[in-house]
């Protein structure tokens, strides 16, 4: 599980994050959702501890990220796992290597493990065979899977996700998103996610935080989010008019 | 300015913390060591064999006196190539090569997210990626001064002889006349100096790169000029105190 507990963070006067709180429970979905500028991938830094916050505090089952030493905070990093907006894989490295590198960096695991271990990842992503390839040889699609791949090798508590559906089509998009609930469910992870694509809110939030002007305005599930009466969140989910259709038919 | 020059200091610091195991230091070096040096052998032979034998035939055309013996002419050569052209020039064209170099990978590496990616799994991503850069610059930088004044004083040879204009017998007697041993010691001081300089400015115009393509090439061509003044200021300190 991991708790956010009123984080604040303002970049030049400029309040990006105005104490938010939430809680990302295990073996859940979590998706922070809102319009592009309003600090989404901010929280994300912040919990990640990329930026540091100015108040608050993240805690990792019970852990506070932000103090203690070093080693302890070495070890939460160990259990997360990260899958950036990009893909953010090595460029001079093969997809095997990118997928391997946290292993050979945080672990003293023997090399046919390791590879092992690799080639396991890259099946579950559906990516077996491509372990050769460069990251400039592959689509979009395929780096983020190997980006997912990355992030689930060190069997992560937490796993992150930064705009899974980015530049994406919307056909490599839902298999992404059933890749990350089916990895949430199988690992009992405690999933983050970070979008602002409506069909992953609807087909995959179990838990959703709504996000405005660096506030927290909203939170609950995809069953509710459609019920929503609070007019920013009705903008932000309506703008899309075969959901104004769908809500329509449903109050109907 | 004073800030600038804190944040580089800071960032210097950053390098030797928290360090990763000396195996991994050891095959990034050696990665680096191809990278860096063996990759600006050709670029570093062509220009020393080059400015050697300019040196060579304008110092022969602008000693016009009959009272100059001709040995005089490789003698100048030597000096020049050993004291200047092998370590100050040679560095001065690979701050354009190997400093655009480093700054541009690790711009592009910044802005792609890549060093988030290893700083959220608990690595110091300065230590990690500047560190091996650093000591393949102080390695092979003066291997590549070296190289750079035995060439340079070939292509004198070469061109003095090949054009006529001195004899082989006095250029060899030229670059033995009043030999001081040490110049080859400054000459080593000077690239040793230079390869920190432009590999740690490269390093911390690149590693503090934020937006996107555009400020990519924009820290890279910071990195060269940053990088050109340092050696030329470090030049100047440097004859100071070894001359």
């Amino acid at each position: 599980m991991i708790e956010i507990k009123h984080i604040s963070k303002s970049f030049n006067d400029r309040q990006v994050l105005d104490n938010v709180s939430g809680t990302f429970k295990k073996g859940q979905t979590s998706l922070v959702i809102g319009a592009s500028g309003t600090g989404k991938s901010v929280l994300l830094k912040c919990m990640l501890d990329l930026v540091r916050p100015e108040k608050g505090a993240t805690l990792y089952d019970g852990r506070d990220f932000y103090i203690g030493e070093e080693e302890d905070k070495k070890n939460i990093r160990r259990e997360m796992g990260v899958l950036f907006q990009g893909g953010a894989l090595f460029d001079s490295q093969t997809v095997h290597n990118n997928v391997q590198f946290p292993l050979d960096m945080l672990t003293e695991m023997p090399e046919a493990e390791k590879r092992d271990r690799v080639e396991f990842c890259l099946q579950r992503v559906g990516l077996e065979g491509t372990g050769n390839r460069m990251p400039s040889e592959i689509s979009g699609g395929m780096k983020k899977r190997v980006g997912i791949a990355r992030a689930i090798v060190m069997n992560p508590k937490y796993l992150f996700c930064d705009e899974p559906n980015s530049g994406l089509d919307p056909l490599t998009s839902i298999k992404i998103d059933e890749l990350i609930k089916e990895i949430t469910e199988e690992y009992k992870t405690t999933t983050v996610i970070i979008t602002h694509d409506m069909n992953s809110v609807l087909s995959i939030g179990d838990y959703i935080m709504f996000l405005y002007k660096g506030k927290k305005l909203w939170e609950g599930n995809s069953q509710t989010i459609l019920d929503t009466t609070i007019p920013e969140l009705e903008e932000f989910v309506f703008s899309n008019k075969a959901l104004t259709k769908m809500r329509a038919e449903k109050r109907k | 300015m004073f800030s600038i020059v804190g944040r580089y200091l800071i960032f210097l610091g950053k390098l030797f913390t928290r360090r990763e195991t000396f195996k991994v230091y050891w095959n990034r070096f050696l990665d680096e060591c191809l990278n860096i040096g063996i990759s600006s052998i050709f670029i570093v032979a062509i220009v020393a064999v080059f400015i050697g034998a300019v040196t060579c035939v304008q110092t022969r055309a602008n000693l016009v006196s009959p009272l100059i013996p001709v040995y005089i002419v490789s003698n100048i050569v030597r000096d020049m190539t050993l004291l200047e052209l092998s370590s100050t020039f040679m560095c001065v064209v690979l701050a354009g090569k190997v400093g655009s170099n480093i700054a541009g990978e690790l711009g592009t590496m910044k802005i792609t997210e890549q060093i988030d990616a290893l700083e959220v799994m608990g690595i110091n991503s300065a230590s990690y990626l500047v560190l091996p850069k650093l000591l393949a610059s102080i390695f092979t930088f003066p291997l590549l001064a070296i190289l750079s004044g035995f060439l340079g004083i070939m292509g004198g040879y070469l061109a003095g002889t090949l054009t006529g204009i001195i004899t082989p017998e006095d250029y060899i007697y030229g670059i033995r006349y009043s030999f001081i041993p040490f110049n080859v010691f400054i000459a080593i001081i000077k690239a040793f100096v230079f390869g920190f300089l432009i590999s740690t400015i490269s390093a911390f115009k690149g590693y503090y790169t934020s937006g996107g393509a555009l400020e990519v090439g924009q820290a890279s061509t910071a990195a060269v000029t940053n990088s050109c003044i340092a050696v030329l200021i470090a030049d100047y300190l440097l004859a100071e105190l070894l001359t």
